[in-house]
């Protein structure tokens, strides 16, 4: 029995009111994981930031926070309520909160949002269920221990009241002290698979993305920016522009210029006829220049490494062998299918929002700061996104629409053409990773890791594998500036760190004349069982999955024609080991399926889990073989998808997913499953054709695969 | 500027729009049906897929000049009550993630049904393969295929 505290020095995590139309409304935190994990709960706790309502007519609702962007969550969270308040899922309903002043802390975060709703989800639903029980045991003049619960009716005996019926009269009665959890092994709801609630409108072409609001009468903004990151606006010449059939108007701001039409098209025809002269005259930087600073940084010491035990550099000098790697990777655009979009109405002192966007409330602050007006003047509504790989943490479509709006008086609804999505992009950064590894007496006794980027970034992960395993241990980070904007990516830094570790490790294994899946269980046994300082990761849980992939992968069965690449990563707080089964098809390498080990703990909604797990593998393979984005003079050499290459279902493996069987809290599952993806896909290649890949993306061109 | 007599989901619409207007703005814009999405402008990932006399094409590269009497189809019409065997397909394989691509991959699978009802893998992924999906649902499209094809 999991008992949860609802209180902390009298002050509850919960609080009631009366539902305006009838029924009984609970705020809580949706963010806030335990009692015990929370160190400074008169801050943490009282931000009631998410709301559950049950309505006279029995309907639930949960008013939550955060955006549904893909990852499912607009499902699963529903489904820990229902789960605790003892209804029937389907009676649950999740409805998107607008930004709103009594939701004070909305953010999305990576793979974060069952994690640490887990708790608080669950803690709501069992409040609401035990005041309903309190105030059927008050109707009754019973014992409420006596009343037990099922499917939204509190039942005694024969006799049962429902919900619906109580709502009202729950309203004032005290928030219980304590409230019982439910044991995983009784769980009814969470553990089978639920479909996306959102199914019907995406089957049948709602317009429930951003691109889809339209306001009667407003205008559709085409931007112009600069052909380059450096580049300035000199002048421009709209004549033509303003020619062209319903055209309205031609705004410039900073160094763009926005065309305003009736329609997208009349934008985007007026934006070809602009006539602009850019000052080109500004730091221009090129792939040249970043591989020559990032190779300096690689060959440099840093004064303070981000790790250091034991001596890495003395156990260099005293090896019979240091084998040394190094492995690199460009920069990504997103390319959400849903290109950068925002519709904004700025109106006298008022301001309306609305679009897809993962940080309403930064954003909100920055339009508030950019218009000169109060954030109280400004509302936002999200809608559901068109993917996001981290492009929709940043908010600048927004701030062009705002602007915008401001300058022509209208409401408009500014539209990125895919070439403005993929040329004005914050780019996942290029980085380069140097690996080298002292071998004496057959043994790895140093492992030195250097790793840069582009931008001020941290680009390891100094404590997590192999971390603990290897006495002499050196990682080293450092960055080049830049004036090109880069962001976050999908599993931002591991994304192509774990893909440069996964392929060192089966090279090194190769060097050293071992299996690659036992040296890196010697390692995790090694940081089990007497761990070289503090680490950040569960040993015996990368262990378990890297067992269960190879036993379910066949690693270390011949299967003819098949080559085999292993990878493992943790990282969002979850394992993941995968064997990729490359075959070569008329001299071309073909991925054909891939095996995948997760350890999320428990796995609330088993084929939403399994479709992010699959993506993620997808994604990363087809990031690892096309990925090509370079720059010259400043400007992003691909602009589209007839000239970047993006993975396509023929290029597809199949994806076989296998869960760790865990009773522990559930972690990420929205990016875990892809760093690991190009490491087992580069693995498995370099067995199939002789060759090692060392740089992304391992396919050029047009040449063929699969 | 000129008048356009369009044949969309069995109702006749009057357009009035330049020649050169992407069909898949005159869907969005001037007829307010958004179910057919805006990916590339170039005919590369097919959201915008339609059917033009129960052929898939890209919306995004027909002018509404080039459409004449020709039936047209977008999701919104593609059945009346979500009951197309694609739809229900979709159902029960819950493929969306994000959910942005999958009315003109359902559009550009339903084509393919029309002309070969029982479609080989291989013949599926020939098909698809213009189809792009950014969260990789590629697994759960083909096999939501196959099974609304056995459905046939």
């Amino acid at each position: 029995m999991t008992v949860i505290k609802t209180k902390v020095d009298r002050r509850s995590f919960l609080k009631t009111s009366a539902l305006a139309g009838g029924g009984l409304m609970i705020g809580f935190n949706w963010a806030c994981s335990s009692s015990a994990e929370v160190k400074d709960p008169a801050s943490a706790w009282f931000d009631i930031n998410a709301y559950l309502t049950i309505a006279n007519n029995g309907e639930i609702t949960i008013m939550s926070p955060n955006p549904e962007i893909g990852q499912n969550v607009k499902t699963s969270m529903p489904m820990l309520v229902a789960e605790e308040l003892d209804v029937d899922w389907k009676d649950v309903i999740v409805k998107q909160a607008p930004l709103d002043n009594a939701f004070p802390r909305q953010v999305a975060g990576g793979s974060q949002s069952i994690r640490s709703s887990w708790k608080s989800m669950r803690m709501a639903g069992a409040t609401a269920r035990r005041l309903m029980i309190e105030t059927a045991a008050k109707e009754w003049a019973v014992d409420a221990n006596s009343l037990t619960t099922k499917g939204g009716y509190v039942l005694n005996g024969s006799k049962k009241l429902s919900y619906g019926e109580l709502a009202s009269k729950a309203v004032g009665i005290e928030i219980p002290e304590e409230v019982t959890l439910k044991e995983p092994k009784d769980f009814t709801i969470i553990g089978k698979s639920q479909k996306n609630v959102d199914l019907d409108e995406i089957i049948t072409g709602k317009p429930v993305f951003g691109i889809d609001y339209k306001q009667e009468g407003m205008q559709y903004a085409v931007v112009l920016r600069p052909p380059a990151f450096g580049a300035k606006l000199k002048s421009f010449d709209d004549t033509e522009a303003r020619k062209v059939n319903g055209v309205n108007d031609v705004i410039q701001f900073g160094d763009k210029v926005a065309v305003l039409g009736n329609n997208t098209w009349a934008a985007m025809k007026g934006k070809k006829a602009l006539v602009a002269d850019w000052d080109m005259s500004g730091r221009l930087e090129d792939t040249p220049y970043h591989d020559s600073e990032m190779n300096k940084l690689l060959n440099k010491r840093v004064e303070r490494p981000s790790r250091s035990d034991g001596d890495a550099l003395k156990a260099m000098a005293s090896a019979d062998k240091v084998f040394e790697k190094t492995y690199e990777a460009p920069f990504l655009p997103h390319n959400t299918m849903e290109p950068m979009n925002f519709f904004a109405d700025v109106t006298g002192d008022k301001v309306k929002l609305v679009g897809p966007i993962q940080t309403p409330a930064g954003t909100r602050g920055q339009i508030a700061r950019l218009l000169g007006k109060s954030p109280d003047d400004i509302t936002l509504e999200m809608t559901r996104m068109g993917g996001g790989f981290g492009r929709r943490l940043y908010g600048d479509f927004a701030l062009e629409a705002a602007e915008i709006s401001q300058k022509a008086n209208k409401a408009v609804q500014v539209i990125f053409s895919r070439e403005d999505d993929m040329t004005a992009g914050t780019y996942r950064p290029a980085s380069k990773y140097k690996f080298r590894a002292a071998i004496k007496d057959g043994k790895l006794t140093g492992y030195h890791l250097s790793g840069a980027g582009i931008g001020r970034n941290n680009w390891v992960r100094p404590d997590w594998f192999p971390a603990g395993g290897i006495e002499n241990y050196l990682i080293e980070s450092s960055y080049v500036d830049s004036n090109i904007t880069t962001g976050a990516w999908r599993a931002p830094i591991t994304n192509f760190l774990a893909v440069a570790e996964q392929c060192f490790f089966d090279e090194l294994a190769a060097e050293m004349g071992q299996d690659a899946i036992q040296l890196r269980l010697d390692i995790l046994e090694r940081a089990k069982n007497n761990p070289v300082g503090e680490i950040d990761y569960e040993p015996a849980k990368m262990i378990g999955v890297i067992k269960l992939a190879a036993e379910k992968g066949n690693w270390g069965k011949a299967e003819s024609g098949v080559s085999k690449g292993f990878s493992a990563y943790y990282s969002h707080n979850t394992y993941v080991a995968e064997v990729a089964d490359v075959i070569m098809k008329d001299g071309n390498p073909i991925v054909k399926n891939v095996t995948v080990a997760v350890d999320c703990g428990i796995v609330v909604n088993p084929d939403a889990a399994i479709n992010q797990i699959q993506g993620g593998v997808v994604d990363g393979m087809g990031h690892a073989l096309y990925g090509d984005f370079s720059f010259v003079n400043g400007t992003p050499q691909a602009s589209n998808f007839n000239n970047y290459r993006l993975i396509r279902t023929k290029e597809a493996p199949t994806v076989d997913v296998h869960f760790v069987e865990s009773l522990n809290d559930p972690t990420g599952l929205g990016e875990p499953s892809l760093p690991p993806a190009g490491g087992a896909l580069a693995n498995a290649m370099a067995k199939a054709t002789g060759n090692r890949l060392y740089k992304i993306p391992f396919v050029k061109d047009q040449m063929v695969f699969g | 500027m000129a008048t356009y007599q369009l044949t969309i989901n069995g109702k006749q619409q009057t357009v009035e729009a330049d020649a050169d207007t992407p069909m898949l703005w005159v869907l969005r814009d001037h007829l307010d049906l958004k179910g057919t999405k805006f990916g590339c402008g170039i005919a590369q990932c097919g959201a915008c897929t339609i059917h033009m006399d129960g052929n898939a094409v890209r919306s995004c590269s027909i002018p509404v000049s080039a459409v004449s009497e020709a039936k047209i189809t977008t999701i919104e019409g593609l059945s009346k009550k979500a009951d197309h065997v694609l739809q229900k397909a979709w159902v029960e394989h819950d493929v969306p993630q994000c959910g942005y691509c999958q009315a003109g991959q359902i559009m550009n699978a339903a084509a393919l049904l029309q002309r070969n009802s029982s479609p080989s893998m291989d013949e599926i992924e020939t098909a698809m393969n213009g189809n792009l999906c950014r969260c990789g649902t590629y697994n759960k499209i083909k096999a939501a295929i196959s099974s609304a094809a056995s459905n046939l």
